[in-house]
This record gives structure tokens, C-alpha cells and sequence, in this order.
């Protein structure tokens, strides 16, 4: 590994690592931020046919700028159709058209399940956060899910406040029960490693840890008793094309 | 049928204090000259209903317009929250608001319903989260199949209003780029009003076009640069700075009054820019 690689952060980490799952994906529903580089990213460097799907309403958006909002014009300009919002979820989301959906979330549980409506109670909340969005639908259509969130205490919780979006909800068996067509998540992507479910209990469990983190440190960042996979892995370095690939996005 | 009528006017004969009314425009067409005349001539009691309630609502909110919010993501839009939205939730300032929130599947599906003339909408959604014992959505089984599905309540306002970037001379409307749920919001409403960036003799088809006929429309009124810090594609391109600015300026009470005072309540000022 060269000197470069060296110098990745922890954040351009989560964003390579990201981005090598839709490697072979045909399409990703993203909201902004890290997950929207991640797949700009992807197009970029592994899979140049990528459909990118964004909750406004453009499909097969192609951005050269990472964008600020879902609604940019640049999203609107490249994509190869442009949808209203009932049609975006009766018609595309719902049925399970889209492959892969990156989600975000304030809180995760073990069963990766969502919360990104109120911390505190929901009638007086500490904080009062967006809300659910397009989530809850997408996690439940959307072929598979992979969440992205940062890897701190506050984030992994033993509970959530507010359960916005279903995981795995109560345990095996429950999405089947709900109804839903998606496999669920199979992956929650952090700046420390990689969690996957349990194959039979569906509990997120620690799969591969980044470069220079270590177990006790993940343990550490996660509010409940995290369980270890027995082939854990380490996370193979980002190559200098996804690493230049990255930074040159970042500072277009 | 349609008249063409300042926006004054408009707001004037169309909003009334207690209504429900719908402000539509999804990342993109926001009208925020017509949010803005609603704020200027004092429009009390609003029930504002929106998927996306972004800054503008934000600062309808924290000039306290607003008796409730019907809404499914209060963020500002890649930049963080809408502490106005906070304050009024967390704080109850100006005053206590009450909400009723959904998904934008639920949303979606609320206009659509409501733009049909039919009493709710059938979709899969909301099952296994807490929403449901929050908000107003009931289990509903398939006649033909047996499955659960959930129904949602449709949407009525008593008025929407949205922003395009076209009328001609008989209001016939045309928009184009990300459309939103613009059309669902106008046919689901008793009244409706659209300001548009320009009045033009003729519309030109555009590629992805919506075209509302002017007969469903109460007043067009034109408000160039109406959309701002939003865009209206082709015309007008997102202020992305100003949304990363209103991250900042919105935290505080004090900054934020003092800035609707001057750029949006006292009418002598540039109100289009922002």
C-alpha cells in the first residue's frame, strides 16, 4: 500500500467500503450526504451503470457534483426520467424495482431497525429530528437496505425512542409477517467497520473492522453487548483509484 | 375559473386565518412569494400542510402562522434540521404546535386520494414502526385477496399553492423538472393558487411538462423569482448557499426576527430575492 492510503480518513473509509457494495447493484435509491458520494462513487470506479434514484422523482440521475439537496437541478437534468412523487413510491419503490437502498438514521438497534423522528418522548422531545420521510416504504420495498450511520454510543442504542423504520423489527420472521418484499438490511456500513445480521437470530453482528480500529473499540462505540463474528475480517484498504477517485469528487 | 391578479390580491381573497393550506413544491417550484404575501398580511391559525416543510415553513412557523403541521420530513434539505420547526416542538415558541406526520409514501398517497374525490388511499406502509399510534392511519383488509394493507385519510385543503414556471393569458399552467406532488396538491384542494416566473402567450410543450388547465385554478399571479432560495428549472438555479446560511442565521430567536422583519414583513424591501 502506497503513502496515500496511508493518510484515509476514517470517514473515506465508510465511503469506499460503501461504495464497493453496489458493485454489482443495477440501482440504488439514495438520500444526500455520504450515501450520494458513495454511489456517485461507485459509478465512478466500479460499476458505471449504476442507476442512481433519488426521492425526487429522478431516476437514472448521472451527477459530475456531489449534490447538496435530493432536488438539485443538476439530478433533474441527467436522469433518464423524471417522476412525480406519487409515482416514485406506487410505481417504483413499492414494487421493488430498486435494488439497493442507502439509508441514515440518529438511532440504530440490534435488529436494524431506524429512528430518525423524535429523541425523548414523542409528545416532549429532547430533540425533535426530520422524521420518517421516504424510509419506512423504501426499507420495506426496496430489494435490500444498507444503513450508513457513524459509529458512536449514541448512535447503536439497546432502544430506540422512536422505531421510524423496520429492520428486522421484533426478530426473524417479522418482516414476512409485515408483509414486506425487501430482504431487509444487510449491511450497516460505519467509520469503524461493517455490522451484517446474524443468519439466524438477524442480530447485527461485527463482520469486518477498517484499518487500525480494533475489536474493544467497536465494542466500546456500540450501546449494546456487540456480538463478534468468528471470521471477522479486516477491511481491505482503499486502492488509490477509489481513494483519488474520492477526493477528486470531493473537490469538484 | 381562472384570474390573473396580483399575488396581494390573491392571497388576499383566497387564504383566510384557520384554513388548511397546502404550499407544495418538493426540493424544487417552493412557492416562497406566496408564502411570504401570507406572512405579510397576517394570516393567523394555519393548519400548513407539506410534505417537505423546508425554510419556508420554517419561517411561517417561527413567525407563528401555524396552529398545526400536517408534514413527513421537517429537515432543511442536506444541511440539517429547521430549528424554527425545533423551537415550536421542543420549546413551544413562538407557540405550541400541534403535529400530524406521515411518510412521503403516505403523503403521496394522501393527495392523490384527495385529488380523486375518494375518502383514503390503500397502500403497504407504516406496518411495524410507531408511526401508526401517532398519527391517522388504520389496517384495512384486501376484498379480493384478504391481504392487510393500510388506509389513509385523503387530503383536503381548503387551499393549495404551488409555483410554475408558466401560465398564458388564460391560465392555463406548465411546469416542468422535478413536478412533486404539485398536481395532486392543486386538484385536491377547494381553491388554488399558482404563481408562475412568467406570463407568456403561448405555452411551449417541454419535455416531462405538467400542464394543469387553468379551470381548475381560482388566480395565477406572476412572481418572478418566486421560487427562491428553491429554483424553478430553466429559470432560476438553487440557492444552496442560503440554505447552509439559514442553518445558521435560524438557531437563534433574535437573528432570525430581525431578518424576517427586514427582508420579508416590511414591504418596501426586495421580497422576490428571498
Amino acid at each position: 500500500m502506497t503513502a496515500t492510503n496511508e493518510q484515509a480518513t476514517s470517514g473515506e473509509v465508510q465511503t469506499v467500503v460503501a461504495a464497493r457494495r453496489l458493485e454489482h447493484a443495477r440501482s440504488v435509491f439514495i438520500g444526500v450526504g455520504r450515501p450520494s458520494t458513495a454511489a456517485i462513487l461507485a459509478r465512478m470506479v466500479h460499476n458505471p451503470g449504476l442507476v442512481l434514484v433519488y426521492e425526487s422523482g429522478t431516476i437514472g440521475a448521472k451527477p459530475y457534483h456531489i449534490p447538496l439537496s435530493i432536488g438539485d437541478g443538476e439530478l433533474a437534468e441527467t436522469a433518464d426520467a423524471v417522476v412525480s412523487v406519487p409515482e416514485m413510491f406506487n410505481y417504483w419503490i413499492g414494487p421493488g424495482r430498486v435494488e439497493v437502498a442507502f439509508l441514515g438514521a440518529a438511532q440504530v438497534d440490534r435488529l436494524g431497525n431506524l429512528n430518525s423522528t423524535v429523541i425523548g418522548e414523542y409528545d416532549h422531545p429532547k430533540t425533535r429530528l426530520p422524521g420518517a420521510g421516504g424510509a419506512p416504504e423504501i426499507a420495506a420495498g426496496c430489494r435490500e437496505v444498507v444503513v450508513i450511520a457513524p459509529h458512536s454510543p449514541r448512535t447503536f442504542v439497546e432502544r430506540l425512542d422512536f422505531r421510524t423504520t423496520v429492520g428486522f423489527g421484533d426478530g426473524p420472521g417479522d418482516r414476512e409477517r409485515l408483509g414486506f418484499r425487501g430482504r431487509g438490511p444487510t449491511a450497516v456500513v460505519t467509520d469503524l467497520g461493517v455490522l451484517e445480521p446474524d443468519g439466524d437470530t438477524r442480530e447485527l453482528t461485527l463482520t469486518q473492522i477498517h484499518g487500525g480500529v480494533e475489536v474493544d473499540q467497536v465494542r466500546e462505540a456500540t450501546g449494546w453487548d456487540l456480538e463478534v463474528a468468528g471470521d471477522l475480517r479486516r477491511t481491505p484498504p482503499p486502492t488509490d483509484e477509489e481513494l483519488s477517485a474520492l477526493r477528486e469528487l470531493l473537490g469538484r | 375559473m381562472t384570474e390573473i391578479t396580483s399575488l396581494s390580491e390573491a392571497v388576499s381573497e383566497l387564504v383566510h386565518d384557520g384554513d388548511a393550506v397546502a404550499i407544495e413544491g418538493f426540493t424544487h417550484l417552493i412557492p416562497f412569494a406566496a408564502g411570504h404575501e401570507i406572512l405579510r398580511q397576517e394570516r393567523r391559525e394555519l393548519e400548513l400542510i407539506r410534505m417537505t416543510p423546508d425554510i419556508l415553513y420554517d419561517q411561517m412557523i417561527g413567525l407563528g402562522a401555524a396552529r398545526k403541521l400536517v408534514f413527513s420530513y421537517g429537515g432543511n434539505p442536506g444541511v440539517g434540521s429547521l430549528h424554527r420547526f425545533r423551537d415550536a416542538v421542543e420549546h413551544e415558541w413562538p407557540h405550541a404546535i400541534e403535529l400530524e406526520e406521515h411518510s412521503h409514501a403516505g403523503m403521496a398517497n394522501r393527495y392523490a386520494a384527495g385529488a380523486a374525490r375518494l375518502p383514503f388511499a390503500v397502500m403497504r406502509g407504516y406496518v411495524g414502526t410507531d408511526l401508526p399510534s401517532h398519527t391517522r392511519v388504520k389496517p384495512i383488509t384486501c376484498p379480493f385477496t384478504g391481504e392487510e394493507m393500510v388506509a389513509v385519510p385523503a387530503l383536503r385543503p381548503d387551499v393549495a399553492i404551488v409555483h410554475a414556471q408558466e401560465a398564458d393569458r388564460a391560465g392555463n399552467v406548465q411546469l416542468w423538472g422535478i413536478p412533486g406532488v404539485q398536481k395532486e396538491a392543486v386538484l385536491a384542494a377547494d381553491r388554488a393558487l399558482v404563481t408562475v416566473e412568467r406570463i407568456v402567450d403561448e405555452l411551449e410543450p417541454r419535455p416531462g411538462g405538467v400542464v394543469i388547465p387553468g379551470w381548475v385554478i381560482e388566480a395565477v399571479a406572476e412572481a418572478p423569482g418566486g421560487s427562491q432560495p428553491s429554483y424553478s428549472m430553466g429559470i432560476t438555479t438553487r440557492d444552496n448557499e442560503f440554505y447552509r446560511f439559514w442553518d445558521k442565521l435560524s438557531r437563534d430567536r433574535e437573528p432570525f426576527e430581525a431578518w424576517m422583519r427586514e427582508h420579508v414583513m416590511e414591504p418596501s424591501k426586495d421580497v422576490a430575492s428571498r
